[in-house]
């Protein structure tokens, strides 16, 4: 095969990794009292494919690494050893040792040797002394199928050539190659073998430098192989072994490989295995689908045979996505250029929209095609940036079991709302912050085993990451049931600080003060967290993607920190309004209605704060001339609009000049050249070219609450 | 001073503030332009005029005159923009004319006088002398990144 193999090293490393990710998914899912046939299965399947491709590359310490660790796991899902909670310690380990190899083949950094030779070590230490760990969980069956040698005639029929040292290499691994032989055409082998371990597994390891159809296993000594198998004939899982020591072979066993159709068995060899033993029912035609592959059903145990059949059709099911892999900076160039055609599109409509009708029905005509075509256009362009934030979540459960293990505390994670979707730029940004809270709250938040016991609460501590849309934006939980924020802590902590602060101050501001660099009540500095860098970093972080966190506490309920971020960073529907000679854009989904003011619904409460009351509600008043400090045209409210916005649960009214229509918006950061300014979110350039400023609907709110300083206009009278 | 001390002559933007001569590296200087309407930014200081759209890009626009309190602060046809590129970031800046592009030989430049102005002498890397004329050399990007002109936000000093 002269392929050249360079092209595939890129898909081959994105897979890789892929298949570890899937592999510490599942081997975090996994229950060693119990563990699931179909995880195993799809633990083995990954393994196995990082080996076939590792070896196919040349990446062989990859492959040395993962060839261990998918003899173990070859093992397990074949119940001849039991599950234990080293294992999956030891395995999760291999993971991160194969990762760092991967990336060492790509380039980053290098391996590290120690932990590659330690994790070796170690897989290898269970693989060799499996007996006695048989013996400890009492199920010593399928143990002994493999144990006793199995002499027989390995054929490889004619075909590529292939290198025969190589090949023996992997033969012993197997058993004893009693002798081989050249047959007489290319290609062609003869081993006689005396295997110690099933022929299926020969097979599979032999598939990745010889088609599987080449492969013909005679077995010799017959006599002896099947008394294992009628020696434990209630136990379907020795099946395997079974078959191949005496069916004629067909090596797919129904595993990853849709590469091969498997050949129809031969028909003589049926017979005689058939026939000898009346063990087996001969099927009348080799089964296609993989999922039917192993192609006789031993009748002394046909359900546990069925049920590894349903797993396996169930995992051979799983959903093929077809896709392809792009560089996120050509959906970022699409992104730009779609940003600069959504300017000229609506600067196009704002001209046409002087134009008479009647005259350029054509033109008009074209300018709405083009605005419904930009619009759709630019939502697909989005889309692609789009992306579920289990990205985010997936670390989190390995982050758990390693930090619980190390802080000696028993936390369940709950993922909820994995499927919510948002930019991949935020997704990248949130890492970080997330996995900040996330260690905080274990690390601070949930309390030893003991201690909650002594609160009467549950000894497992439950930690829930949330993810969910609300309005335009979307939110990220991260709530435990742990110890909550000590007030009375942190206030003295801030005096300690030569802070500015007060008994009376409100909870929410006493919780803003762990964003203060440099600011950490924990008791002890721990090698997790508790050196007070981070909270600021972490709100710095959430606050740069234009979003904002919130804690909730309560002392030994717990906490949940909440961050905001705005769904997309790209483009937004807003309005535009006018104020005196300035146009401020709001963004549409915080917009409920907007209506004009009769005479006398604007109250003053206190003679300051101004009331307006809509359909019985009292909102508050916000004039935006007031907060920006420009004049407004106005004198009276009657003359300009109030605009009824909500954010995070408040209404609000914001008081305005004049309505002026309704925009898709370039959402530009101020702060790229500037600074950030108090009210505004951001700015976008208008069809005109001029620059307008996006209102931060969330920080006026945030404005009404505090009381309000001057009065904006003479009570009319 | 540092930067004037490397030994290696350097190219100078003289710019006009009033009677005033301002010279600024000339490295730092992405273009010149005219004058456009600008956004302005509610709450900012008078010196800050507002924000343009420079090709998609959104620029703070600093009024020189307004901020030095020199020269007649009107808007025209020959208001003057230079748009600074400094630390990765554009500004534009207002002043009253662009003359020339000077190269002061290292003797050509003394030291600024210490003396209470408007100006804080740590903004000026010294005074530089062109046959008759006095250019004042201006540190633009210190200038610029200082806490007193309130461009950005917590710059590393």
């Amino acid at each position: 095969m002269t392929i050249d193999m360079s092209q595939f090293i890129g898909v081959f490393f994105d897979e890789t990794a892929e298949h570890l990710a899937s592999m510490e998914a599942l081997l975090l899912q996994l229950d060693p009292t119990a563990p699931d046939d179909e995880a195993l299965n799809a633990i083995f399947r990954a393994a196995h494919s990082i080996k076939g491709g590792a070896a196919t590359f040349g990446f062989n310490d990859l492959a040395e690494v993962t060839h261990t660790l998918e003899n173990l796991l070859d093992r397990l899902r074949k119940h001849e050893l039991p599950l234990q909670q080293v294992m999956i310690e030891v395995f999760l380990q291999a993971g991160d040792v194969l990762r760092g190899m991967l990336d060492a083949h790509r380039g980053y950094g290098s391996a590290d040797p120690a932990a590659i030779a330690g994790v070796s070590a170690r897989l290898s230490e269970l693989v060799a002394h499996p007996a006695g760990m048989v013996a400890d969980s009492g199920k010593p069956h399928g143990a002994q199928a493999t144990a006793s040698g199995v002499t027989g005639h390995l054929h490889i029929a004619q075909g590529p050539e292939c290198e025969i040292e190589r090949l023996r290499q992997s033969i012993r691994v197997y058993g004893d190659i009693l002798s081989d032989s050249p047959g007489n055409t290319s290609g062609e082998y003869r081993f006689h073998l005396c295997l110690q371990r099933p022929v299926q597994d020969l097979f599979d390891e032999l598939e990745f430098v010889i088609a599987p159809e080449r492969l013909q296993w005679l077995p010799e000594a017959v006599a002896i192989a099947p008394r294992d198998g009628l020696a434990d004939p209630d136990d379907g899982y020795g099946f395997f072994t079974e078959v191949s020591k005496t069916q004629p072979v067909v090596a797919d066993d129904g595993e990853a490989f849709g590469f091969f159709v498997p050949l129809p068995p031969s028909v003589h060899q049926e017979q005689a295995a058939g026939d000898g033993y009346g063990f087996f029912t001969p099927i009348a035609s080799p089964a296609p689908a993989a999922e039917l592959a192993p192609a006789v059903s031993p009748p002394p145990a046909p359900e546990p045979a069925v049920r590894a059949l349903a797993g396996k059709a169930g995992a051979a099911k799983t959903p093929q996505e077809s896709s392809i892999r792009v560089g996120v900076e050509k959906v970022d160039q699409l992104l730009n250029l779609v940003g600069e055609l959504v300017i000229t599109q609506s600067m196009l409509a704002q001209n046409a929209s002087h134009l008479d009708p009647a005259q350029h029905d054509l033109l008009i005509s074209g300018v709405q095609q083009l605005e419904r075509n930009t619009r759709e256009l630019q939502e697909a362009v989005m889309s692609i940036r789009m992306m579920p934030i289990s990205a985010v979540f997936s670390r989190f459960p390995r982050l758990i079991h390693d930090l619980a293990g190390k802080l000696d505390k028993q936390v369940e994670l709950r993922l909820l709302g994995e499927q919510t979707e948002l930019d991949k730029g935020f997704i990248e940004k949130l890492a970080d912050p997330l996995t900040h809270l996330v260690r905080n709250s274990l690390d601070h938040g949930i309390e030893a085993p003991e201690i909650r016991r002594a609160k009467g609460k549950p000894e497992v501590g439950t930690l829930t990451l949330k993810a969910f849309h609300q309005g335009g934006s979307i939110v990220i939980e991260v709530r435990d049931d742990g110890a909550g924020l000590n007030r009375e802590r942190i206030l003295a902590k801030a005096r300690e600080r030569g802070m500015a602060v007060s008994e009376s101050m409100p909870d929410a501001e006493v919780w803003q003060l762990i964003f203060e660099a440099g600011f950490s009540t924990a008791a002890t500095v721990t090698d997790v967290s508790g050196r007070g860098v981070g909270m600021d970093v972490v709100r710095r972080n959430i606050q740069s993607m234009g979003g904002r966190i919130d804690i909730e506490s309560m002392l030994d309920v717990g906490s949940t920190i909440s961050i905001r971020l705005p769904l997309t960073l790209a483009i937004l529907d807003g309005m535009s309004v006018q104020v005196g000679d300035e146009i401020y854009i709001v963004p549409l989904s915080f917009i409920v209605e907007s209506l004009q003011p009769s005479a006398d619904v604007v109250k003053t409460v206190t003679g300051q704060g101004r009331v307006i009351n809509v359909r019985g509600d009292y909102l508050p008043v916000i004039a935006l001339h007031d907060v920006f400090n420009i004049p407004s045209r106005l004198s009276t409210y009657q003359q300009g609009l109030m605009i009824i916005l909500e954010a995070d649960g408040q209404q609000v009214a914001l008081f305005v000049d004049d309505l002026l229509g309704q925009h898709q918006v370039v959402v530009k950061n101020l702060e790229t050249n500037y600074r950030k300014v108090a009210g505004v979110a951001g700015a976008t350039i208008m069809g005109d070219g001029r620059v307008a400023f996006i209102l931060d609907v969330s920080a006026l709110v945030r404005l009404a609450q505090k009381p309000s300083q001057a009065v904006a206009f003479a009570q009319p009278a | 001073m540092e930067q004037i001390h490397d030994g290696v002559n350097q190219e100078l933007l003289v710019f006009t503030l009033g009677a005033e001569e301002y010279g600024i590296d000339i490295l730092k200087v992405q273009e010149i332009r005219g004058y456009d309407a600008v956004t302005a930014i509610a709450n900012a200081p008078s010196f800050i005029k507002g924000v343009i759209n420079l090709r998609g890009n959104i620029v703070p626009i600093v009024d020189l005159r307004i901020k030095f309190q020199l020269g007649n602060v009107t808007y025209d046809q020959f208001t003057v923009v230079i748009i600074l590129s400094l630390v990765g970031r554009t500004v534009g800046v207002v002043v009253d004319g662009v003359s020339d592009v000077v190269t002061l030989e290292q003797e050509q430049i003394r030291p600024a006088p210490e003396f209470g102005a408007v100006l804080d002498t740590s903004f000026m890397r010294g005074l530089g002398t062109l046959d008759e004329r006095m250019i004042i050399l201006l540190d633009i990007e210190k200038l610029m990144t200082s806490s007193e002109m309130a461009l950005f936000e917590e710059m590393a000093a």
